[in-house]
């Protein structure tokens, strides 16, 4: 799960992670407020989730309470477009406004579980406030590493190490270290699957601050995390993968026109997959899961024909825990229930395929039947042809 | 003619009376497979199915001389469960519970490293050797005994595959989901080794899909120890990169784990790899020779 900019430096702050003074506003009024109070040159930031705000005008200096008005007022509310959001882009709603910092220095920092050790590493560099990736793949000698042995977590010893591997100096070091520390404290506290501070800076009166922050938070420990679960923006999510989220159904838009449904992640994609490979696009990724009933399947169906873009169905399903027969029962009631008007191809195997087919064939539902997933991909592709 | 598990397995159901736990060992049961026992605390002192509960596993793992265990243990309890089996001794612990917090992972997964146990999954379909033992949730009957490896982090993906040989009358040795986490007990390249040293097994698939660098890791293994001629396939190639594709394994980030990174890398390596997932069986008949 994402959050804001503004929601991830509250966050570090009760994990004491130095971050900048400031605070969020939805009107330019408020923001002119909070830049009185702070007093000097401030920063007014679009909070979106996604990257890439400064380049696509979302982030502006103002040097009086009056800027940081017209700031917020051409910001909020605005479309922004980044290179994360696509082109049609995400309204902003909020800016936090943040006292100015003196920037000496930027740095990275991030925490994030490496799958090859199966343990958490903490990473840094002295090229911060840059796209991190490149700095990974042109000069991977600059990223320094520490992997934590979760028998201890993250010791003192190491986060000095770190401090001492930026260049940091005199009592600078245990304030770094104490910031890095802390960061990973906050990871574990709340959950964290990332946590990367981008750029950690240095500023003129010698603070080490967390200038910008993202956290994403691992969305299989929200149980026990009520109070995150909160800080969820449905504005900021695609309205139909809201939707399917309410039915248990994992559903992810794309652009393509083949709608298609499936059981199982893994064959999902390989759905998709096989779409391309026929010739057409998909137009989402939707996993009904193990235990499909006919509801979900009806919901399922529901959400994919409210995208305006899909000019055909596959469904694919390969019944294990699920039985087809009650896909198929699924299909017929949406069919009574919700007008479908694009063509459909049905491919069912495993278990009860054999009763579904069946159940399929005495209804009077008009669609083809796909043997096997190239057979039903190729059948598919052709009825928008 | 398998690996891991075979007729002589005696195997140990973890949250036996639960809604999925009891659905499956009736399953598991009616496939043939030995089901000596299983843990629900407080339920202990019961039966099901003919079957002792036990209020824990030692106790159970104890009375019983069950080697494997299988996970029905819901998501904030599964990590605690199989540091449980593990301590009482199993050799095998499947999970098959789906969204375990990644913290609790870390820690089962650094818990079992230092004892003389296996995990396969979290987050899979189990394993199976056909005709002999069924420790899982996969439809039995689809399955024919056979002399090809299956290796899968996906889990109807591997149905597919095990329809796909057994319509070619191929049939499978062992099928292993290994689980579409970002933390699993059992990687492609510890399932390959076991199948490289099987004399019952002539070649494998593995299953691959978008997302970490295991395919990368399993391929450069291949490359290097590897006779038995290796099939593979890599589901999300169509998958847009940054979005979570319903496996927490599935994501691309930073440009790393994309299909055709993967079967690049394995291609490299000798592997047959399949463009389309619907030629798996062809390709693994041709590759037989």
């Amino acid at each position: 799960m994402k959050i804001h900019e503004y929601q991830a430096k509250e966050i570090l702050r009760q994990y004491n992670v130095a971050v900048p003074e400031g605070s969020v506003a939805t009107s330019a009024d408020e923001a002119e407020r909070i830049a009185t109070e702070l007093g000097g040159k401030v920063i007014v930031k679009a909070q979106i989730h996604a990257g890439g705000r400064g380049k696509g005008g979302g982030v502006k200096l103002a040097t009086n309470p009056t800027e940081a008005r017209e700031a917020a007022s051409a910001i909020l509310g605005m479309q922004l477009i980044t290179h994360q959001t696509g082109p049609e882009g995400q309204k902003v709603k909020q800016v936090l406004v943040e006292k100015a910092s003196d920037i000496e220095h930027e740095f990275y920092l991030g925490i994030t579980l490496d799958r090859a050790q199966s343990k958490l590493v903490v990473m840094a560099s002295r090229e911060g406030g840059v796209e991190i990736e490149e700095v990974a793949a042109e000069t991977p000698e600059k990223i320094l590493r520490e992997t934590v042995d979760p028998g201890v977590g993250l010791l003192p010893f190491q986060a000095t190490r770190i401090a001492f591997g930026l260049g940091f100096e005199g009592k600078q070091v245990r304030q770094a270290a104490g910031f890095i520390l802390n960061l990973y404290k906050a990871f574990i506290g709340a959950d964290c699957s990332i946590a990367e501070i981008n750029p950690l800076v240095t500023t003129a009166d010698g603070q080490v601050l967390a200038l910008d922050a993202k956290i994403n938070f691992d969305a299989n420990a929200l149980f026990r995390q009520p109070n995150l679960a909160e800080l969820r923006d449905l504005d900021e999510e695609d309205e139909l993968e809201v939707e399917a989220s309410k039915f248990d159904l994992n559903y992810i838009k794309l652009d393509g026109n083949i709608g298609c449904m499936v059981n199982g992640a893994g064959l999902a994609m390989a759905t998709m997959d096989i779409i391309k490979l026929s010739g057409a696009e998909p137009a989402n990724f939707l996993d009904v899961g193990g235990g499909a009933s006919a509801e979900t399947v009806e919901n399922g169906f529901r959400i994919l024909l409210s995208d305006p873009n899909v000019k055909a169905i596959l469904i694919n399903i390969f019944g294990g825990i699920v039985r087809c027969d009650r896909v198929a029962e699924g299909v017929i009631q949406a069919r009574k229930n919700i007008e479908v008007n694009v063509p459909l191809v049905v491919r069912l195997a495993g278990t009860n395929a054999d009763v579904a087919a069946e159940m399929l064939e005495k209804s009077d539902m008009d669609f083809s039947v796909g043997h096997g997933l190239k057979d039903a991909a190729e059948k598919v592709a052709s009825a928008i042809q | 003619m398998s690996v891991l598990v075979d007729e002589n397995t005696k195997v140990f159901v973890q949250a036996i009376t639960g809604r999925e736990g009891s659905f499956h060992t009736k399953q598991m049961i009616e496939y043939g497979t030995q089901v000596v026992g299983g843990a629900t605390p407080g339920k202990g002192g019961q039966d099901f199915e003919g079957v002792p509960v036990f209020n824990t596993v030692a106790e159970g793992v104890e009375a019983t001389g069950a080697n494997v265990s299988i996970i029905f243990v819901p998501p904030p309890f599964a990590a605690d469960a199989i540091m449980e089996a593990a301590d009482a001794g199993l050799e095998l612990i499947v999970c098959i519970t789906e969204g375990i917090p990644e913290a609790d992972m870390v820690k089962a997964y650094h818990y079992i490293q230092s004892r003389d146990t296996r995990l396969i999954g979290p987050n899979c379909p189990g394993i199976i050797t056909p005709g002999q033992c069924k420790i899982g949730i996969m439809p039995g009957f689809i399955h024919q005994p056979g002399r090809v490896g299956i290796i899968s982090r996906s889990g109807t993906l591997t149905y597919e595959t095990v329809g796909q040989l057994s319509d070619r009358g191929l049939g499978q040795s062992t099928a292993i989901g290994i689980g579409g986490d970002p933390i699993i007990g059992t990687r492609f390249v510890d399932a390959l080794a076991l199948f490289k040293d099987d004399p019952e097994t002539d070649a494998v698939v593995m299953i691959g899909e978008i997302g970490g660098t295991a395919e990368e890791e399993a391929a450069a293994y291949v490359k290097e120890h590897y006779d038995k001629p290796v099939i593979g396939f890599i589901a999300g190639r169509t998958a847009p990169p940054g979005r979570r594709m319903g496996h927490a394994g599935a994501i691309i980030s930073g440009g790393k784990g994309t299909a055709d990174d993967k079967m690049a890398a394995m291609k490299d390596a000798g592997i047959h790899v399949c463009e389309s997932p619907a030629e798996i069986g062809e390709t693994v008949e041709k590759a037989l020779g």
